[in-house]
């Protein structure tokens, strides 16, 4: 480690991945319930563990990014952080908030929490992936604003490289398109249009900065490949990305009563979002290919090898399969929408992730890499979760297409229900691969208690 | 990549571009607000039901297991058309009411939220309302 405030990073680390835990404990919970659909009711309704699942994964990968950030920034810019107390601090507020928050939402009625937590005051609750408390919001704000003051005075008195810049662009977007989760208006359309600021355009845009920046940093760590390089391809991305993602937001305004022109734009513009994500595997195996260094950190080459590959196959290939108008008049809402979901999510975010933390954490650790046989372990790890989602993916994709086609396509459309019971088969399938994507992550969490001596940093 | 193009440029094409994407997407957006009252149906929003039904609709978490045309959970049955499917309002709130607390043995229960007649009247109001938005003919039918 060159820098001794970097080591803020590593309780970011350690809680993203107890969160990645509890996500996947409530998956499985989930999963189970679409196919025994009274499985812990009336104590754990599917919209209270689905919360759990999906709040998790959100909170656990903006730590993972407050981490990396935390890492990388003294790196890049040559320079201690200006305040490694206020990271630890904010650390502290955002863990205790978000268990706060689980907690809510495991004891008490959701009705009740919106009560207790004022929300009337200011409504915010109750729309997809922002069911937070209002309360939970704001703390979510200040500590965005201390980290953001904290890391961006830190570039302003040190080096600016293409890579910090970029990844400080991406976090202030990230923070800003949030206060759109305060804009809650009457009107369904409105209301609809402007949750969309905060989803997709992190998701298919300001992520992809910070998703770039950490790729490209960890690129340079590991391959040794020129920085002038990196940067350039780096720049070249998120052109691509904004270009098309920020009009590719139209591909969710074909029918939630905004204007029919949006289908034509939003098809042209989101077709295109493909691209960038392309350009990210030709970045890591070309970089790969033209490594100047074997870094004895393997396992990390492979996190971000892996990255480049899940991450157009997930975003990429499974979000242009539904992306056209035409096709997302069938498909829009169905598990075809979920399978995308959890492969974009898990090859872009859940990847990039894990890379930083693969290369950063041995180091914060005091070692260049991991031992030989802790690597293999998670290497294993990798494997197993990759594999169990994209089998994930498949048979969920499968539900989909039958669901389409028996409740929404057929001569004699079946409702919902009985189109559900139909396709069980798949969602048992898909409960017994997320078995196996659970030990996988059990097997990547041994393999930080596997010792390792073999290289000092 | 060649050397003519260098790091400057890409890093002045990527300001540029966003800016200018940005800018257009600001321009639709206005574009959009001016042209939704035709289809967004807002002067049923001057009914106090409407209004009060959405913020039941939001501090129960329908959209955690529902879809509202087309956007939220998978699990349970879309619900931006629900009126038309079940026939009526009436139909709906009788729907909600008759939820066994325990459950249906192993099927997918909804919950038994206890709503008072004035909460389901609301909440009936707000999904009648959002049947009535003009969403382009989805869904492609009554199933959703
Ligand atoms: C890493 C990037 C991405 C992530 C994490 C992601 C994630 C998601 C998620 C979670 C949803 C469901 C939202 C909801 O619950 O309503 C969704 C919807 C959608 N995504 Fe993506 N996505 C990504 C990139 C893309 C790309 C590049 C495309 C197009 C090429 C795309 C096309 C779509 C479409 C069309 C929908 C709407 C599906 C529907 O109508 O139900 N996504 N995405
Ligand atoms: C491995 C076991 C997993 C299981 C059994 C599981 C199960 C589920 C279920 C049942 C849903 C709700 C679908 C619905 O609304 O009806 C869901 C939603 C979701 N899960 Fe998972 N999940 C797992 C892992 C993951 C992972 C690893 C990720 C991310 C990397 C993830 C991200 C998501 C997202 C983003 C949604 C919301 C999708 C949408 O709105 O379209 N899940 N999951
Ligand atoms: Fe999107």
């Amino acid at each position: 480690m060159q820098y001794k405030s970097q080591a803020v990073a590593k309780p970011y680390f350690v809680a993203a991945i107890a969160l990645f835990v509890a996500q996947i404990l409530f998956g499985l919970i989930m999963g189970l319930q679409y196919v025994w659909g009274d499985f812990l009711f009336p104590y754990i309704p599917f919209n209270v563990a689905r919360m759990v699942h999906t709040n998790a994964l959100i909170v656990w990968l903006l730590m993972g990014f407050m981490g990396a950030t935390y890492y990388l920034i003294p790196e890049e810019a040559e320079t201690e952080l200006v305040s490694p107390k206020l990271a630890l601090a904010m650390f502290w507020i955002f863990l205790v908030a978000a268990g706060l928050t689980v907690v809510g939402y495991l004891t008490v009625p959701y009705a009740r929490l919106a009560a207790m937590t004022g929300n009337d005051l200011l409504p915010t609750m109750g729309r997809e992936f922002l069911e937070q408390p209002t309360i939970t919001k704001l703390g979510i704000v200040v500590v965005a604003l201390a980290f953001l003051f904290n890391v961006t005075l830190t570039v302003l008195k040190g080096r600016k490289t293409a890579i910090n810049t970029v990844l400080l662009i991406g976090l202030w977007g990230l923070a800003v398109l949030f206060l759109f989760s305060f804009v809650n208006p009457h009107n369904v359309v409105r209301d609809k249009f402007y949750w969309w600021w905060v989803v997709h355009l992190w998701v298919e845009g300001v992520w992809e900065l910070v998703l770039g920046s950490i790729l490209a940093f960890v690129l340079i760590k590991v391959t040794g490949v020129d920085r002038e390089v990196i940067e350039k391809w780096l720049y070249v991305i998120i052109t691509l990305t904004l270009v098309t993602g920020i009009l590719g937001t139209g591909h969710h305004y074909y029918w939630i009563g905004t204007p029919e022109y949006w289908q034509l734009i939003g098809s042209i513009f989101s077709a295109l979002e493909p691209i960038p994500f392309f350009a990210m595997t030709l970045f890591a195996f070309n970089m790969v290919n033209k490594r100047r260094r074997e870094h004895p950190n393997k396992a990390a080459t492979l996190w971000v090898l892996g990255t480049g590959v899940m991450a157009f196959l997930g975003a990429g290939v499974w979000g242009f399969l539904h992306t056209l108008s035409p096709v997302n008049y069938y498909t829009h809402g169905t598990q075809i929408t979920a399978a995308h979901g959890h492969m974009a999510f898990y090859g872009a975010y859940v990847m990039v992730n894990l890379a930083l933390i693969s290369y950063a954490m041995p180091i914060l650790r005091g070692r260049a890499a991991n031992s030989n046989k802790s690597q293999v372990a998670e290497m294993w790890g990798f494997w197993l979760m990759t594999v169990s989602i994209v089998f994930i993916t498949l048979f969920l994709t499968a539900a989909g297409i039958l669901q389409v086609w028996l409740q929404r396509v057929s001569d004699n459309p079946l409702p919902f229900m009985v189109a559900q019971e139909q396709v069980s088969l798949f969602y048992w399938m898909r409960e017994w691969t997320g078995v196996i994507f659970l030990i996988g992550l059990l097997v990547y969490i041994w393999s930080f208690f596997i010792p390792g001596e073999e290289k000092a940093a | 990549m060649s050397e003519a193009f260098t790091t400057s440029t890409a890093r002045n094409i990527f300001y540029g571009g966003t800016l200018f994407f940005l800018l257009v997407f600001l321009a639709l957006t206005y574009q959009t607000e001016q042209s939704i009252p035709s289809r967004d149906r807002r002067e049923m929003l001057a009914d106090a039901k409407v209004v009060a039904g959405k913020k039941i609709w939001e501090t129960n978490n329908c959209i955690g297991c529902h879809t509202l045309l087309g956007e939220g959970a998978y699990f349970a049955p879309e619900l931006g058309n629900v009126v038309k499917r079940l026939g009526s309002e009436e139909a709906v709130k009788a729907f909600i009411k008759s939820r066994p607390p325990e459950g249906v043995p192993g099927r997918r229960s909804m919950p038994q939220f206890n709503f008072t007649d004035q909460q389901l009247d609301e909440i009936a109001a707000f999904l009648k309302y959002v049947s009535e938005i003009n969403s382009a003919k989805w869904p492609p039918n009554i199933q959703g």
